[in-house]
């Protein structure tokens, strides 16, 4: 029995940490979504928030630093993308594709540069889990929770906070209503543009900050196409999460333990097409938007630019 | 030649940023971009590496176009590539005993028909359940990676197991090298006819037009009584078809065996051929050859000027932005303001012809 909850512990553990980056991801994007911007490019804005981690944590000495410097640049490149898909109105999913490609292509290059090839990875200053006082102690929840990074806690206290705007306040109310009916919005005095801009920007910067969790805390280097499709995971948790920070955080953890668990029965050698397990986050979201899983629509405008009149 | 402007410098912008980003890593961007000329045109060798490395860009190109021309957005090539690679194979491998001229054939028409079936299902998805089709697209790119992934592992591993590899294909069903010496295949002379096939079928047949008509308007087309059910199906089929292909000539032609991960994102380059070709027969070539040479000069540059292949992805990823943005250029044109870089007058730019959006 024992065993068995240690067993079970150890892979929520692994859930979680998996889930993450998803959520910390999914989480940016719900915005930039409702808002009415799809962005297929969060693969590539997360690993250039990994790339700018390290560099950060290499160069500033701290990790914290890190994760600053991951959320910053994520921000530009947020703002780069809302330049090209509102001001420019350029295809959002070119542009998407066109920044994945960006972003392997620049990280692959400048790893090289900054760390050089084939050397072993310089020390860095990475996150440690963090146990929270008394939490930890509660049985199989608190090593799975409370035991965790700060980057871990972070992205956990932002699910209610991201509700919260969305939901409770009137900037998340503009943001919903430009996603929804942007022309609208624009004839009750709605900045479109501003909210696009600044939901491109958060919808960055998050994406920068997964990126800084899979290299200072899952892992603590870059290497290569680290990130190996979780951008696409994390759209596919906003969808399935019905862009709702809830819902995303309930998605991100499925999505997490099929990975887990395909790790553990890899590594237990254990002869069953691990494939499948990592195929459910694409067919469960499938399944949503065709509606045999609970109807995920939508906001009604998203991936068209708007023009003002 | 006025179509030319836009393509061309995007393609100087390109090589400027990527030259750029040499500097930046201490390396000499000149003798790069040397040496990747050398490597893609140099030689025989390089030219006909240019070429193979072209052709599976033309198939996806092409899958991208046609659906472009008919107002859907396929990003699923990559997904289909794979599905057609692995139909392909399978057809190629195990079906036994025929003669080239017939065995060939019909493994080039299975990576068809599997790519095509994959695009269909995002098709039916769309018609259907009304899933957009984008997003199922990317998401079925990752199922069908997955798929190629187990059966190379599990039921189409090559005997005795120790790698996860199909065996070999059978030599009647290899596309025969067309120039000796070199790993220039059929494969390119297939691409070509699919180009005037996808010329005459957009251009010449009623079921091509009315796929653009929809494409371009598709509440005209809808009142002129065209049947927008059957359009979507067929040219989604048609797209995945197309990216069957790009997998099925790239295994048939250059690798002969199936394994894990064997396109290099060729999938998604085929986003950028289309756009930098305008969906043109001509223009999707040229592209395609652009980029083809980029990346068999990439690696002569890795080489001789230490200068890693990924900056070519830099290369393309500024293209096609600058591409995209294509309209934003004609805007600052029409209006003669010049690009005047402050937030305010970005976010209440005006376009001077008021376009009637669709909603």
């Amino acid at each position: 029995m024992t065993d068995f909850l240690k067993e079970l512990t150890n892979f929520l553990a692994a859930d979680v940490r998996t889930a993450v980056p998803l959520l910390l991801a999914a989480t940016g994007l719900i915005f930039s979504e409702r808002s009415g911007i799809v962005n297929i490019g969060a693969e590539g804005m997360m690993l250039i928030g990994a790339l700018a981690g390290v560099a950060g944590s290499y160069f500033l000495g701290h990790a914290w630093m890190g994760v600053l410097v991951a959320a910053l640049v994520g921000v530009l490149l947020g703002l780069l993308f809302g330049f090209l898909v509102v001001t420019a109105r350029a295809s959002q999913i070119v542009i998407g594709a066109a920044f994945n490609l960006l972003g392997l292509g620049l990280t692959t290059s400048l790893a090289r540069v900054i760390f050089g090839v084939n050397t072993s990875p310089p020390p860095i200053d990475a996150f440690k889990p963090v146990a929270v006082p008394g939490l930890s102690r509660i049985p199989v929840l608190g090593e799975v929770i409370f035991h965790q990074t700060q980057l871990t806690y972070l992205a956990l206290v932002l699910v209610p906070v991201t509700y919260f705007i969305l939901f409770k306040t009137t900037l998340g109310l503009k943001v919903r209503a430009v996603g929804e009916y942007p022309r609208a919005a624009d004839t009750v005095g709605i900045n479109v543009y501003r909210i696009r801009y600044g939901a491109s920007m958060v919808c960055g910067m998050f994406c920068g900050l997964a990126g800084a969790y899979l290299s200072l805390s899952l892992l603590n280097f870059f290497t290569e196409n680290m990130t190996a499709g979780k951008g696409f995971i994390a759209l596919a948790t906003v969808i399935f999460g019905k862009w709702n920070p809830f819902g995303v955080l309930g998605a991100a953890l499925v999505f997490g333990a099929g990975e887990a668990l395909q790790y553990r029965l890899q590594a237990a050698g254990a002869n069953v097409p691990y494939q499948l397990l990592l195929m459910i986050p694409y067919l469960l979201t499938i399944a949503a938007l065709a509606g045999f899983v609970g109807r995920a629509v939508p906001p009604a405008s998203s991936g068209r630019p708007y023009v003002k009149e | 030649m006025k179509r030319f402007v836009t393509p061309i410098s995007a393609v100087i912008i390109g090589l400027a940023v990527g030259a750029g980003v040499i500097y930046v890593m201490g390396l000499d961007p000149a003798e790069a971009y040397r040496s990747l000329l050398k490597g893609a045109l140099g030689s025989k060798n390089g030219l006909a590496e240019t070429v193979v490395k072209a052709t599976p860009l033309i198939f996806t190109g092409l899958s991208f176009a046609v659906a472009r021309m008919a107002g859907l957005l396929n990003i699923g090539a990559e997904g289909q590539l794979y599905v057609g690679g692995l139909t392909g194979i399978a057809v190629g491998i195990y079906l036994q005993g025929l003669p080239l001229a017939v065995h060939l054939p019909l493994a080039l028409l299975a990576g068809f028909v599997g790519g095509g079936l994959w695009g269909l299902i995002a098709g039916a998805l769309k018609v259907r359940f009304g899933a957009s089709e984008i997003i199922t697209t990317v998401m079925l790119n990752y199922v069908a990676i997955y798929l190629v992934s187990l059966m190379v592992t599990g039921p189409m591993i090559e005997p005795p197991g120790n790698f996860p590899q199909s065996p070999p294909v059978l030599d009647s069903a290899r596309l025969p090298v067309v120039v000796s010496g070199t790993r220039l295949h059929l494969g390119f002379v297939v691409a070509l006819l699919m180009v005037v096939f996808y010329y005459v079928f957009l251009w010449h047949t009623t079921v091509g037009y009315e796929a653009r008509v929809s494409g371009h308007n598709p509440r005209a087309a809808g009142y002129a009584g065209m049947n927008a059910v059957r359009n979507t199906l067929f040219v989604m089929f048609l797209a995945g078809g197309m990216g069957g292909l790009a997998g099925a000539s790239e295994l048939l032609g250059v690798q002969h065996r199936l394994f894990q991960n064997f396109s290099p994102g060729y999938g998604f380059d085929g986003i950028a051929v289309a756009l930098l070709g305008y969906n043109s027969p001509i223009g999707i070539i040229l592209a395609s050859l652009l980029f083809g040479g980029l990346r068999s000069g990439g690696n002569m540059m890795q080489m001789t000027a230490g200068v890693p292949v990924a900056i070519v992805y830099v290369i393309q990823a500024v293209v096609i932005i600058f591409v995209a943005c294509e309209e934003l250029f004609r805007r600052w044109q029409k209006n003669k303001v010049g690009p005047k870089f402050n937030l305010r007058s970005l976010l209440s730019a005006q376009p001077r012809e008021v376009k009637k959006s669709h909603d």
